[in-house]
């Protein structure tokens, strides 16, 4: 694994039994001792801590030093109203293509004088290079290699980290804002991607090994590889960039229409003006001949990427992700269907092993969030 | 007990033969969620996929370990597939054989062999 990178938690990784993996370019946690399924129950229980150092932290600052401007040139890159994005608030985007596609999700924070952006580890230097060439004479774009970058998420979330930063349990579902601890500047924000409540904080890599020790040394707090996010993730409906959405998929197929405020669509003041604006409006109004649906499937097999879903004889579409729900105690999949075939409760097949199994298409999130909202 | 190279162990029961999996598979597959057995009366050739295994990480098959006819399912590990994890080498074996040639044991693994070979 020589030419993978590591974060600044890769010792503590290994001294905790972390079985180290492969994934999107870095050695990265896919389980501790206590195994995915403890580690899932855990997250959803008390407080999970993770490490998504790998991620991309980006900040976005106007040349001219308005933060208004910054937003204007980052609408066009994403079909989100950025510039009604209040000032320690942050949301969901979307970099488009030019075909209406997808090229990356990620989430974007107003700190004040700056934008502050999240993107996908996989996707980074493409988004950083897209930044750069689209939004160079307004904008500049920093990349932030110095940081690192931790998710608390669960019940216990708001208890744990308000022990070490007792201003935390004032923020809502979305808030961002700066505090320290013994010296270090946290940029924190409520919220993270396993449908439960907590924290992602962005902090120096010098600093983050000491103060993951601080939190995993609280009873309620334990280490969470990505085996465990992953089905996290899904049981809250939540898509993968690179599974569940690909540069071939638009917003509307993906059922992301909630993260494209009305101003941006038709007759919306700031209507269009992002890459493939044509395609994805159209959509907004005409629906997409494909959808991203949840599906249970019947008994427990779980039905994995690549499953086949058929209506009768005829293939109407594909899982993109599954896995076995450790809090529903139950398979689950989402996957692009027919539209034909998306309302909820539908019953379709999808072939496991040469054999037709029942699964049914279901309301996402699976198992209701708890975000503190 | 006798041991497969794909982590089956064999244990002989009388005129049958027992069939799990080791501990260290089990341990490597991480939580099982789900186990799909063969039929029994079913005829099975060494080397036939005859049973499902998922795990929270992957689908794995499980393959007959000889030549035999399958004459009994532990159909508890449908119900609690997690067995599989707690007692891999006791309660969750697998299902149980009837072997035409009991010769072809004699080319399985000893523990030692099976030890060496994960070590």
């Amino acid at each position: 694994m020589s030419d993978l990178k590591r974060t600044a938690l890769y010792d503590l990784h290994v001294s905790l039994g972390a079985k180290m993996v492969p994934f999107a370019g870095y050695e990265m946690p896919v389980q501790y001792a206590a195994g995915v399924m403890k580690e899932h129950l855990h997250t959803r229980n008390a407080a999970g801590l993770f490490d998504v150092s790998h991620m991309g932290q980006v900040v976005l600052r106007a040349k001219s030093g308005k933060i208004e401007d910054a937003a204007l040139a980052l609408e066009t890159l994403v079909p989100v109203s950025i510039l009604a994005l209040a000032e320690g608030r942050q949301r969901y985007a979307l970099f488009t293509n030019e075909g209406g596609g997808i090229m990356d999700d990620l989430m974007v924070a107003n700190r004040g004088d700056h934008l502050f952006l999240v993107v996908n580890a996989a996707c980074k230097e493409a988004d950083i290079a897209h930044l750069r060439s689209q939004l160079c004479d307004t904008c500049d774009v920093t990349p932030i290699t110095d940081r690192a970058l931790i998710a608390l998420q669960g019940p216990e979330a708001e208890a744990a980290l308000a022990t070490l930063v007792p201003e935390v349990a004032e923020m809502k579902f979305m808030d961002v804002a700066t505090h320290h601890w013994d010296g270090v500047d946290l940029w924190i924000s409520r919220s993270g991607y396993t449908g439960e409540d907590g924290y992602e904080i962005s902090l120096p890599a010098a600093d983050v090994s000491r103060f993951s020790e601080a939190l995993l040394a609280l009873d309620v707090v334990e280490p969470i590889g990505l085996g465990a996010r992953d089905a996290l993730r899904l049981e809250a409906g939540l898509c993968l960039y690179g599974s569940d959405l690909d540069a071939t998929t638009s917003p509307v197929e993906g059922a992301l229409e909630w993260a494209i405020q009305k101003v941006r669509r038709r007759g919306g003041a700031r209507e269009g003006g992002f890459p493939g604006a044509e395609r994805i409006l159209d959509e907004l109004e005409n629906g997409a001949p494909r959808r991203r649906v949840g599906l249970l499937p019947e008994g427990r097999a779980p039905m994995r990427a690549g499953t086949g879903i058929f209506a009768g004889d005829v293939k109407i579409g594909e899982v993109t992700s599954g896995a076995f729900g450790p809090t529903l105690q139950a398979p689950m999949s989402m996957g692009y269907i027919d539209t034909a075939h998306a309302a909820t409760g539908t019953v379709l097949e999808g072939e496991v092993r040469g054999k037709r199994m029942p699964l049914t298409v279901a309301d996402m999130p699976f198992r209701p969030s708890n975000y503190k909202r | 007990m006798k041991y497969t190279e794909d982590h089956e162990w064999l244990r002989v029961d009388g005129d049958v033969v027992v069939v799990g999996i080791t501990e260290h598979a089990s341990t490597q597959l991480g939580d099982v969620v789900f186990v799909e057995l063969p039929e029994t009366e079913t005829q099975v050739a060494k080397g036939d996929e005859i049973c499902v295994i998922e795990s929270v990480k992957a689908a794995s098959d499980i393959v007959a370990p000889v030549d035999g006819e399958i004459v009994e399912v532990n159909d508890a590990l449908a119900d609690n597939p997690g067995l599989v994890n707690e007692d891999p080498i006791g309660e969750a074996w697998f299902f149980k054989m009837k072997v035409e040639d009991m010769s072809q044991l004699d080319a399985l693994m000893d523990e030692d062999a099976y030890n060496d070979m994960i070590d």
